[in-house]
């Protein structure tokens, strides 16, 4: 294969990649948006998605279809659980304990995950066979259009649904001004909720589409989800359109990184970009830092 | 350093001498060199998290500095067993600082993700490092350790050497916080902006503090490659570092007793919990949560609390 | 016409847009009660922040006996002698009574790290007098009996003095009081005016943001008022009462 042909491949798989991340940004947003938690147990809804599609449509043997539409209706109630008896019941919400308790509720999955499906990697099939693509001189794993096609529908779903629902619009007011969004009547514990249901509902997708790429263990919620947070931050928390641009920079530096450089080094990569985004611009590439003074008193 | 403090540390002390000759089980000795390992850096995190009000979730990796700077050094080049730790201690310092300076600009959730991030890379490279660290297999045949001429080979000698480590470090830190400087932290941890408009240079306090838990880390690091005498990068992973985190939480983040008692329970618990193999994980998410929602002053802020109502 | 301590030339500052504080300028001169007022979001609280260095001015420079302070640290800033209470009031819940006012002590001591944990004879001595020197500010505000309870016991009236007493363990030589009467009682208030030109006798200048008229019209020399981040008027108590656009800002025309 020729170096461009290689670059192209390496683009292709980090645009797949990417995806994810992406999709594990906005989950990060949806939540902290509405609450200003950072939910550390993000990369799990990633990885629960995964499992609990590859006993639907590998164990149980159902049709893609009903196992995804399953997959996501099983998520959203994970989602609810952990708003309900982990989130809510909370005392004292400071960010030390808000912090621990997603971590706790992250160990807890991670636990759960281990127990029901065993350490081993689990494999799904691809949607729709494995013959490659041929595409600019690049072999294309069809697997790879269903993750982008996906992605897009997400991002394309969710922004009308903050932009034209009543619910939607409701969240996004949460988000803006919380007091405010309560005293126009919004009840706002019903949208913290309604959060965790649509992040954990979208992380499961994420983590539908990109086992068959990428396999999934009980214990890959960690680093799926600090990448996320990678790319959450990198196109400025709680930016919705940020996350999605930056999740498929993310991937697609990590893919170019590890194929050229080191691919021992390929988590590093996106780590490094992570820390040097904190470091330099906290507020992310579109941030205003102005706008973050404002939050902060 | 206070009478009740005096006193505790009393006890303690009259405890871990009398106890390597009540217990004839080896196994015991070696658990409360765990305890003590775990505990010196537990001190250290809960300076920072309970006493400066700042997260980490990335002191694995300080440990891992420190054990791998002293099982290089001594196994691969030959340095004095002393003069590795030193320089763990140098290097995690130097880390830390360069660390510190960018992550403690940051606030709550960011510093968590970014000392996050931070302990993942360091424990990548350990893996990678493969010409120095020996990769995912680890290294061995590290000498141990001596002190004044005399080897620390047996567990009793090391249970002694480790302890006394942790009561020097303990009896350091119980007067930093009875000081003021002790007062200044406690006043970062309740409003930062109050802090600093009474004249606390925040950042500089705060990064001190960090670097002092990144010590107290190293230093434990050196102290288990000496003791174990084999390092692999599995002892430095992230679970690691959410389980010293863990013991602070449990203990209570707001009492250097209640770190010292976290790291105790956390250590000799899974002992207890080998019958479940590896779901003991389960058993740690649900405490942890159950302290954090229930007592989120932890057990001694708990206990103290229903001792108080008892008394009434 | 007194030295001045503070002097703000042309102070700008807006938030993303929002403009707080537009081409401010005033002086406060030395021992004098200087008041701010204005309506609701006119800007008060900002000049405090900018002042105490809690975020910089986008344009303008203040000036504090003579030193450009512009840019320069909270703590810092607070260690050359400026020190505040907040509108919200914010004690040190995890610290006793005592001990928030001996936090007030910070830049007044100088055991580092070093002698802390050493435990040498200067920290004893050092701490022997920081806790004498607390008491005497609580005596000042008179709360030396409840010392050893923590701040969120007492009524929130005391926490507003418990606030003062921290703010001038300090020794400030300019105080900066964020709407210290709010949530005062009208016997609360008349004796928080007492201690005010107390504290101002203690040669003390103070800049104060307060609602209550009949307090600012009391006890201040001057007062500025502000609209919209824009200074409207400024003179002495009486010439203020009289001011045509002071009365139209207050009554709410346009």
């Amino acid at each position: 294969m020729s170096l461009s042909s290689q670059i192209i491949q390496y683009i292709m798989s980090g645009i797949t990649i990417g995806s994810v991340y992406a999709i594990t940004a906005i989950g990060f947003n949806i939540i902290y948006n509405s609450t200003s938690i950072i939910n550390f147990a993000q990369g799990e809804f990633v990885v629960l998605g995964g499992l609990i599609m590859v006993f639907f449509t590998v164990v149980l043997k159902l049709p893609l279809i009903f196992g995804f539409i399953l997959t996501v209706l099983l998520l959203t109630a994970v989602g609810m659980v952990m708003e309900r008896f982990a989130i809510f019941p909370i005392k004292e919400p400071t960010v030390i304990t808000l912090i621990i308790v997603t971590i706790a509720v992250s160990i807890l999955f991670r636990g759960i995950a281990m127990f029901v499906w065993g350490k081993d990697a689990h494999v799904l099939p691809p949607f729709s066979g494995e013959r490659g693509i041929d595409f600019l001189g690049a072999s294309l794993n069809p697997q790879y259009i269903w993750v982008f096609g996906i992605t897009v529908i997400v991002v394309i779903v969710l922004s009308l649904f903050f932009k034209y629902t009543i619910v939607g619009k409701a969240m996004t007011a949460c988000a803006v001004n919380r007091t405010a969004a309560s005293l126009m009547g919004i009840n706002v514990r019903r949208m913290v909720l309604l959060s965790f249901v649509l992040s954990a509902a979208i992380g499961g997708v994420a983590g539908i589409i990109i086992t068959p790429i990428t396999l999934m263990a009980y214990d890959n919620g960690a680093i799926l989800g600090l990448k996320g947070f990678g790319a959450a931050v990198l196109g400025g928390l709680g930016n919705f359109y940020g996350a999605v641009f930056a999740g498929f920079l993310l991937g697609i530096m990590e893919s170019l990184g590890a194929g050229l450089i080191h691919s021992g080094y390929k988590d590093a990569i996106a780590l490094l970009v992570l820390l040097l985004v904190l470091f330099i611009k906290p507020s992310g590439i579109f941030g205003v830092s102005e706008i973050s003074e404002v939050k902060k008193f | 350093m206070g009478k009740k403090n005096s006193f505790t540390l009393l006890i303690l002390s009259v405890f871990l001498i009398i106890f390597p000759f009540v217990t004839t089980n080896t196994y015991y000795l070696s658990t409360m060199i765990f305890v003590g390992i775990h505990g010196i850096i537990a001190i250290g995190l809960c300076l920072l998290m309970g006493y400066a009000g700042q997260i980490s979730i990335g002191h694995a990796a300080f440990f891992g500095l420190g054990a791998y700077t002293s099982a290089v050094l001594t196994s691969r080049f030959g340095f004095h067993p002393w003069s590795a730790f030193f320089l763990g201690v140098l290097l995690s310092s130097v880390v830390a600082l360069a660390i510190g300076i960018p992550s403690l600009k940051l606030k709550g959730h960011y510093l968590a993700m970014a000392t996050l991030g931070f302990g993942e890379i360091t424990y990548i490279v350990f893996n990678e490092l493969t010409d120095l660290t020996g990769g995912p297999p680890g290294m061995g045949d590290i000498p141990r350790i001596s002190l004044v001429g005399f080897m620390v080979n047996t567990d009793v000698k090391y249970y002694f050497f480790v302890w006394a480590f942790l009561i020097f470090i303990l009896v350091v830190s119980l007067n930093l916080i009875n000081s003021r400087i002790g007062r200044a932290l406690r006043s970062i941890h309740d409003s930062e902006i109050a802090a600093s408009a009474m004249g606390v240079n925040t950042s500089k306090l705060k990064l001190q503090i960090f670097v002092i838990s990144a010590i107290f880390a190293s230093i434990a690091g050196s102290l288990y490659t000496h003791y174990v005498t084999f390092v692999s990068p599995s002892s430095f992973s992230l679970s690691f570092s959410i389980l010293l985190v863990m013991m602070v939480v449990i203990g209570g983040m707001h009492n250097l007793w209640g770190a010292l008692i976290g790291a105790g329970l956390l250590t000799i618990m899974p002992e207890f919990l080998r019958a479940l193999k590896d779901f003991e994980i389960l058993v740690y998410g649900a405490i942890l949560l159950i302290i954090m929602i229930y007592m989120p002053k932890g057990l001694i802020g708990g206990l103290g609390y229903l001792f108080n109502r008892f008394k009434k | 016409m007194n030295n001045t301590i503070l002097h703000a030339s042309n102070i700008q500052k807006s938030f993303g847009g929002l403009v707080a504080i537009s081409n401010l300028s005033f002086a406060v001169h030395e021992t004098k009660i200087k008041a701010i007022i204005g309506p609701n979001g006119a800007g008060k609280t900002t000049i405090f922040n900018l002042i105490t260095g809690i975020f910089p001015p986008n344009g303008g420079a203040f000036e504090f006996m003579g030193t450009r302070i512009t840019n320069l640290k909270s703590h810092i800033i607070s260690a050359m002698g400026v020190s505040r209470t907040f509108q919200n009031v914010q004690l040190f819940s995890n610290m006793s009574v005592l001990e928030n006012v001996m936090l007030g002590r910070h830049t007044r001591t100088s055991c580092g790290i070093m002698s802390s944990i050493v435990s040498m004879s200067k920290k004893k001595r050092e701490e022997r007098e920081t806790r004498e020197r607390a008491t005497y500010y609580l005596e000042i505000v008179d709360l030396c009996d409840r010392m050893n309870e923590y701040p969120e016991n007492l009524p929130f009236g005391k926490q507003r003095l418990l606030e003062i007493a921290r703010a001038i363990a300090t020794e400030p030589k300019l105080l900066l009081l964020d709407e210290p009467a709010s949530g005062l009682n009208t016997r609360e208030t008349q004796n928080l005016g007492r201690l005010i030109t107390e504290i101002r006798d203690m040669d003390i200048t103070i800049l104060l943001v307060e609602h209550d008229m009949e307090l600012v019209m009391d006890i201040s020399d001057e007062i500025i008022v502000l609209n919209s981040g824009r200074k409207i008027a400024e003179g002495l108590p009486g010439d203020i009462q009289e001011n045509d656009e002071v009365i139209k800002a207050y009554l709410g025309e346009d």
